[in-house]
């Protein structure tokens, strides 16, 4: 009896390791998460459009209807990024996620305080290099570090009401994600 | 091995089929056997029933507003990972779901269900409706959805919106006919976030049943 119940107890133990494993291993596991699936259409350091969602059809689940959205799948190992977007008159935000799906910073335009959403990506590596007391490292200029090399920028625009569409869509063509 | 050994003492007779090694070999295989289910069985519920972790609670809606900063719990993480969804960050906004009414019934698409009230203070905000995997619900309408900007409000500023499968007058919200729904509502550019614990930091609209087909 007492045999059974240790070799139990044992199970048990090694069930709550397999349980741990199992969840801090599926994000880096995942094949259909949100980077997996916006790799599939998104080329490296460029600003794409993605089709709004659907009943039939969405490339990824919860998307709010009500948005236009552009991604910039990002690559940092040959050097920073430059990012831009005007801001509409409804609601502009840029959203930054690593490459593991986790929303590490996020930005709306009454926080950029200005006309365009203008900022530098650049890795933890790349800041420290940055040369110091530079004139342009002053507070006109925003600097997002990410966690990781490879990542999204979501950049997503509000159309209130459906006759709106048109003109968000003129301002998220005029976003721009290039090496510096 | 302690216990293997142990066992030799016990007198069984020996040409029994149950001696030690066949015994530790049942018992390690039975020991993995469980192990696995018990430890991917608790993965899979903890994925697909929703995470419980650092939500907001407020009436029928729950947020979890930590998920869309660097600070997002291991659970989250893997359930992102698994449904392939990107969650709001939190410099964006905050999103808020209901799977159920205030008494606790599970949303119904083929029972009429009023939302009224007012929101938390937000600069704008979208109501949407989904089927439980996040997908839009079809209808004749091709409405799935409700912006702030777009909603018929009563004289005080509350509102109300009525979703179910029959067509309304006002503030329509259709279900399609699906049987379980999400209700999402989602606040954009909004002080409501970690530090929210309570209704009356957060107003959030009541959600009651009505008549069903």
């Amino acid at each position: 009896m007492i045999r059974l119940a240790l070799w139990l107890l044992g199970a048990l133990l090694l069930g709550g390791i397999v349980h741990l494993t199992t969840v801090l291993l599926l994000p880096r596991m995942a094949t259909q998460d949100a980077y997996a699936r916006v790799s599939g259409i998104a080329p490296v350091n460029a600003v794409i459009p993605i089709p709004g969602p659907t009943p039939e059809k969405a490339l990824m689940p919860f998307m709010d209807p009500a948005f236009q959205v552009s991604v910039c799948r990002y690559d940092l190992s040959r050097g920073p990024l430059k990012f831009s977007v005007p801001i509409s008159q409804a609601y502009t935000s840029v959203s930054f996620y690593t490459r593991f799906d986790v929303a590490y910073y996020a930005i709306n335009d009454r926080a950029a305080g200005r006309r365009v959403i203008e900022l530098d990506l650049m890795t933890a590596a790349q800041r420290a290099g940055l040369p110091e007391n530079e004139e342009i490292t002053a507070a006109d200029r925003l600097i997002v570090t990410s966690p990781t090399n490879n990542g999204l920028i979501v950049i997503r625009v509000l159309a209130p009401e459906a006759g709106w569409v048109p003109a968000v869509r003129t301002a998220l063509a005029a976003a721009q994600c290039r090496p510096q | 091995m302690k216990s293997a050994g142990s066992f030799c003492y016990t007198g069984r007779p020996n040409g029994y089929a149950s001696g030690p090694n066949v015994r530790l070999l049942f018992g390690t295989v039975l020991a993995l056997t469980i192990a696995a289910m018990a430890g991917l069985g608790a993965t899979w519920m903890a994925l697909t029933r929703g995470s419980a972790y650092g939500g907001v609670t407020i009436g029928a809606w729950t947020g979890w507003p930590k998920n869309g900063t660097s600070g997002i719990d291991p659970y989250a993480r893997a359930m992102v990972a698994r449904t392939g969804e990107l969650p709001v960050g939190s410099g964006d906004g905050v999103a808020f779901y209901a799977r159920t009414d205030d008494a606790g019934q599970p949303l119904d698409g083929r029972c009429d269900v009023l939302l009224s009230g007012t929101t938390p203070q937000a600069r704008f905000w979208t109501l949407t409706l989904y089927d439980p995997e996040g997908r839009l619900v079809a209808n004749s309408t091709q409405r799935q959805s409700f912006t702030s900007q777009e909603i018929v409000r009563n004289a005080d500023g509350t509102f109300d919106i009525m979703v179910g499968p029959r067509a309304r007058p006002g503030n329509w919200l259709p279900t399609g006919g699906a049987d379980k729904y999400v209700l999402v509502l989602r606040l954009y550019d909004t002080p409501i976030g970690m530090a929210t614990r309570t209704g009356s930091d957060a107003p959030m609209p009541s959600i009651s049943k009505r008549a069903c087909l």
